[in-house]
Formats: C-alpha cells, sequence, structure tokens
C-alpha cells in the first residue's frame, strides 16, 4: 500500500499535471483566488487584487532592485559540505544535493552589486527555496563576503532576510554563524556604511537573533511573519491561541521593531533615498550615476 | 563514598545537603545497575546499626567498591542522550551555587532599565580570586519554587538587556567579564516576542564580540540555541565534561527533522552535541573534567575544577590589550568552521 501511495500516485499526478502547467496559474495564498501568472510575475510578485506579497527568487530580487536589472556577481566563498556528516531520514548530503539540483543555487545566499537608482550599493538575498533559507556555514559565509565587499568597495549594503531559522543539520556550526555574521556586521559599521534589512516572508529563528536585527534600518514586506521562536513552538509552550496578526511585519512595527512596512512596489524608491540620506549623497537625479569609490 | 556531610567543608562553603535535604538521589534511568548496589549499601548499613552481632563492614566495602567501578565505567562511556540527562539533571549545581562558592563580595544588580528585571539572568559585580569581576549567568533554580522564580532559565528580552547594561558597563570600567551558560533556550513567549526577544539576543551576542576586556564562558549544563550564544560569544569558552551545546534541542530537531518527537536520541547523537564534539570542531577551548558520576554528585569537585579552568582562561588572556582582546575574539569566531585556506587569508 504504501508503495502505491509513495511511488504510483505521485507518479500519475506529474502525468496531469503536464496538462496544466503549475505556473500558468497561482493561488493567491490570502483569498484563495486564481491569479494569471504572469500578471502576478509583472507585479513584482504582488497579486494585484490582494496586495499578497509572494515569495521572490534571489536572482529576481537581485535584478528588480539593480538599475537596468544589471548588476555584478560576487563570488560565494568555499565552505565545508556536511561537517557533521549529518542524516535524519535521509543523508543532509543528499538534501542539499537536491536543493542544488532544484534551485540551480549553492546555498540558500545570493549576493549582487551594482546600482541602485545611480548609487553603487551591496546586495544579499537569502531564498527561502533553498532548504527554507536555513542558515549553515554557507549561507553565513556568504552574508559575511557580502559585507566584507560592501566596506572594500565602500558601498552601502542591503540584506534581504527570508530564513527558517539555523540549518540545524549543520548543528553548533550553524549556531555559531549568529556571532560570525555579527561581526561582519560590525566590519560595516566600523567602516561608517549603511546597513539595510529588509524583513521577507518569513524570517525566523537565529537568522532574526543576529544580522536581520542589527540593521541601521528595519523594512519590513508587508504581511511577513518575522519573530524569534515558531508560532506553534510558542502555541505549545504557553498553552493559548495566539492573537491575531501575532508576528506579522505590521504588528512588529507596532512594538518599535522595524521603522516601516513598505509595499514592494515603493521599496526600491525607499531604498533609494535611504542611501543616499545616509550616505550624504545627492537627490536622486534620474538617469545620473553617483561616482563610485 | 563521596557524601558532603563526611568532608572538611572550607569556611563559607554551603551545604549542598541542606539545599537537596538527606541528598535524596534521584537516579537518572541509565544510573538502574549503581541505584541497586548504592540501595544495597544503604541497607546493610541499616541493618549493621540495628544489630550489632552482625558484621557487615567487609560487605559494605566490597558493594561499594563495585557500585564506584560501575559508576566509572557508566559515567566513561556516556552517549550524547545519556549527557542530556546528566546536563539537565535536577540536582547539577546551577549558576548560582557557582557564584555562590566561586564569587566573593557578590552584589548582584537588577533591571534593564527599559522594561523590568528577569530573574532567569542573575548578573552582578564580584570578586573572583580577589579581583572584580562582572557576572552573568542562567539560573534555572533548584526547587519548585525557586524554578518558578528563575523561569527555569528561559530569559525573555529583559535578561539579555540587563547582561547587555553590565556588559557595557564591565568594558567601562575595565573589569573582565564571566558568563555562565545553562538554558535549555530563550523563553518563546507572546510577551518575549512583543518586546524584541530576538533583538535582544542579537544585541547582546553583539555587546559580547564589541568588548575590549576580556571575556570567559562556562557550559555549566545546556548551551541551548541563540539564548545561550548570547552570552557565549567569548574569548575562551570552557565546557563541563558531561554539558551539552546545541543550535536546537535533540527533542526539538526529532520533531522537526524525523517529524516525530520519539527520535530525540538519535537527533542527540547524529547532532554532535557534546563537549567532546565541540573541541573536535573548534567551538570551544577547554573541557572542564567533573566528577566522578557528573557534576551532582560532588557539587563542591565540580566548582572547584571549573574555578581553576576559569582562572587558568583569564590568565591566557592578560596582557593583551583592549584592542588586541576585542580583535582575538573576532578572529576566532570568523575562523570558526572555515576551511583552513580562507581562514589563512
Amino acid at each position: 500500500m504504501n508503495w502505491i501511495n509513495n511511488v504510483v500516485r505521485p507518479k500519475i499526478r506529474s502525468i496531469l499535471r503536464r496538462d496544466t502547467p503549475e505556473n500558468l496559474w497561482i493561488k493567491c495564498p490570502e483569498t484563495g483566488q486564481l491569479v494569471f501568472y504572469k500578471d502576478v510575475e509583472q507585479n513584482q510578485f504582488v497579486i494585484p487584487s490582494s496586495g499578497y506579497h509572494m515569495r521572490i527568487s534571489a536572482p529576481k530580487r537581485l535584478s528588480s532592485m539593480f538599475d537596468n536589472g544589471e548588476y555584478e556577481d560576487i563570488a560565494l566563498p568555499e565552505v565545508q559540505v556536511d561537517p557533521l556528516k549529518f542524516r535524519d531520514e535521509r543523508r543532509y548530503a543528499d538534501r542539499i544535493k537536491d536543493a542544488r539540483t532544484k534551485t540551480g543555487y549553492q546555498d540558500a545566499v545570493k549576493l549582487g552589486i551594482g546600482r541602485l537608482e545611480g548609487q553603487m550599493v551591496t546586495i544579499g538575498v537569502q531564498d527561502f527555496d533553498f532548504m527554507g533559507g536555513s542558515l549553515g556555514m554557507a549561507a553565513g559565509e556568504a552574508i559575511i563576503a557580502g559585507l566584507e565587499t560592501a566596506v572594500k568597495r565602500e558601498t552601502p549594503f542591503i540584506m534581504f532576510a527570508a530564513s527558517g531559522g539555523a540549518r540545524m543539520q549543520e548543528g553548533i556550526l550553524s549556531l555559531m554563524q549568529l556571532p560570525r555574521t555579527t561581526v561582519g556586521v560590525q566590519m560595516l559599521r566600523e567602516a561608517k556604511k549603511p546597513y539595510i534589512v529588509v524583513l521577507t516572508n518569513p524570517t525566523t529563528g537565529g537568522v532574526t537573533a543576529s544580522y536581520a536585527m542589527l540593521g541601521d534600518v528595519h523594512i519590513a514586506e508587508p504581511g511577513a511573519l518575522i519573530g524569534f521562536a515558531g508560532p506553534r513552538v510558542i502555541e505549545q509552550t504557553i498553552r493559548e491561541k495566539l492573537p491575531a496578526g501575532f508576528q506579522r511585519a505590521e504588528y512588529l512595527a507596532e512594538h518599535g521593531m522595524v521603522d516601516m512596512v513598505v509595499h514592494r512596489h515603493q521599496l526600491r524608491s525607499t531604498l533609494g533615498d535611504l542611501c543616499r540620506l545616509l550616505t550624504k549623497a545627492p537627490a536622486y537625479v534620474p538617469g545620473k550615476q553617483l561616482p563610485a569609490a | 563514598m563521596g557524601q558532603l556531610a563526611h568532608r572538611d567543608r572550607p569556611a563559607g562553603f554551603p551545604d549542598f545537603s541542606a539545599k537537596y535535604p538527606d541528598l535524596m538521589r534521584s537516579y537518572l534511568d541509565f544510573e538502574k545497575p549503581v541505584a541497586e548496589l548504592e540501595a544495597k549499601v544503604e541497607e546493610l548499613r541499616a541493618l549493621a546499626a540495628t544489630d550489632n552481632a552482625v558484621s557487615v563492614t567487609e560487605e559494605i566495602g566490597k558493594i561499594e567498591g563495585k557500585a564506584a567501578q560501575a559508576l566509572k565505567e557508566l559515567y566513561s562511556g556516556l552517549t550524547p542522550w545519556q549527557k542530556t540527562q546528566v546536563a539537565r539533571h535536577p540536582q547539577r549545581p546551577h549558576c548560582l551555587d557557582y557564584i555562590n562558592n566561586m564569587i566573593t563580595d557578590f552584589v548582584p544588580l537588577a533591571g534593564d532599565r527599559k522594561f523590568g528585571d528577569d530573574a532567569a539572568i542573575v548578573a552582578g559585580f564580584g570578586r573572583f580570586r580577589g579581583e572584580s569581576i562582572c557576572i552573568l549567568g542562567h539560573e534555572k533554580g533548584s526547587d519548585t519554587e525557586s524554578r518558578l522564580k528563575h523561569n527555569f532559565g528561559m530569559a525573555r528580552p529583559e535578561g539579555y538587556r540587563k547582561a547587555v547594561r553590565l556588559m557595557e558597563m564591565a568594558d567601562r570600567f575595565g573589569i573582565p567579564v564571566l558568563s555562565l551558560v545553562d538554558t535549555a533556550g530563550a523563553y518563546p513567549g507572546i510577551g518575549a516576542e512583543e518586546r524584541g526577544q530576538a533583538e535582544a539576543i542579537a544585541r547582546s551576542t553583539d555587546v559580547c564580540l564589541g568588548l575590549t576586556v576580556p571575556n570567559v564562558a562556562v557550559i555549566l549544563g545546556e548551551g541551548g540555541s541563540g539564548g545561550a550564544i548570547a552570552l557565549a560569544t567569548a574569548n575562551k569558552v570552557l565546557m563541563l565534561e558531561h554539558a551539552i551545546y546545541s543550535v536546537i534541542s535533540p527533542e526539538g530537531a526529532a520533531s522537526i527533522l524525523w517529524r516525530d518527537s520519539t527520535k530525540a536520541q538519535e537527533a542527540a547523537t547524529n547532532m554532535k552535541i557534546t563537549a567532546q564534539d565541540m573541541v573536535r570542531f573548534g567551538v570551544i577551548d577547554t573541557i572542564v573534567p567533573e566528577p566522578t558520576g557528573g557534576a551532582h554528585r560532588d557539587p563542591r569537585e565540580a566548582i572547584a575544577s571549573t574555578a581553576d579552568a576559569i582562572a587558568a582562561a583569564f590568565a591566557e588572556l592578560r596582557g593583551l590589550d583592549r584592542d588586541a582582546v576585542r580583535k582575538a575574539r573576532r578572529d576566532k569566531f570568523l575562523a570558526m568552521g572555515r576551511i583552513p585556506a580562507r581562514s589563512a587569508g
């Protein structure tokens, strides 16, 4: 019976799926409404009718932020893979391999440097599709590399956080990414360059307990789940239902944890304004490039 | 063997048998063979006391020897799950036991000056071997009342903000910082989230990394995730022999990764959470040996060897100027887990 459930049914499903391409229509997670994928893509992955902010892939996020979608890739440092030789129900080494095949990325963080409204900025993006955006050696090293690049090239650093938390399969070394990335943030701080964190859906666990909560400015995308402990863990601990909107972007703004909640359509201009103001650069003139360091 | 009451106690040393009346030892499930032998000894002692005619001294000695041997063998090969149980043993000496026995003139300070005080983190100034020191530690409590008071050592944002306040003070006055880490993790509650648990932890780690005075952290029992690292980001990190240090509790990992909470033993093993693993990964510097049978068998000895290890760790940092102290700490964390080629550059 298991064999039928595990093998035959998914096969049948995958055959059926071919007739209706998955990416033609998508369902709004909030309203359940079916929307044409192309419309959502053209709208920066915000559902036009409900305003729900869908997750956006790291490469798409990077090109959506830089002028004309152009940026220079920053090489990601090499790291030890699977330091614990970990396995749960499956080997971690296999999980990594699958995630790489599925996404085409090396790990959960991607970096780029380029111009945002004419000003050079370094951007890091965490992609939730790669093992829940989890923070392990690779992601930690990438974030540090991003911060170091910003120091070297004298640019602000913008981090788009999205993560379920620490990469548990890397055990204690994933926990060590909390202080390690914090060292990176301190280096940028000492170089007196702005550090802006954009908290996207979801940002939880160890990630919030380090670089994601140490920005000079915190921006959250509407509706994003942001918190240290997961809602389920809290419910189990206190044995109570959580209040409506708990740990959502707007709730964090209300409690003083983020500076603002910004719609994706206004994000680029908000970031541009902030970067220019904090670096005392002249006001934005469309088409004009500020000199790079 | 090893009963505190039979030994000479240095002045000022508290009586652990008063803390745990008659030292009713609570045995862990895997200690059953030892428990049986020790129960037998007690039985014979009682018999000898009531009936002078029977001479059981020799027999008692023999069984005691056997019990000691069994305990030694058991504790020389503890599994990670058994260590987890030892690390959480209710009679294991906790933060306040260490403070009461290693620190003189201890002055506890309270409050984060923002919202409240959190008794899950004990903080203050005192003297360690005669010199001023700032102490921060998670306190789990030792009976129902104190456990509730200290929230089982699970801190809220106010605890970490109090730690930040004291660390900044210590830095200003050039006083070294000692962290005693023993927590299952930061408290997951509505209020804690509302008041920025994540930010409080991040900020505490940040301040640890910025200290220009030496800091030493000791993982006494449980080093649970972000709640631990917030205080454990130190120049030197020591860990008791049977303590554990992990990114998530074995139970948590079991329910998330295995989707089966009964797989905690397997999770404890695969996650590599023991002090011996930590040395191998370069995450800690020193293992502090525990008395045979664990720190709870002889808290005095455990605390004494911990104090020696702390003194040795601070001695190694002596002579570094303020920038060098901070740089050494940062470099150490940056190098952690890196493949050698990169850490060289």
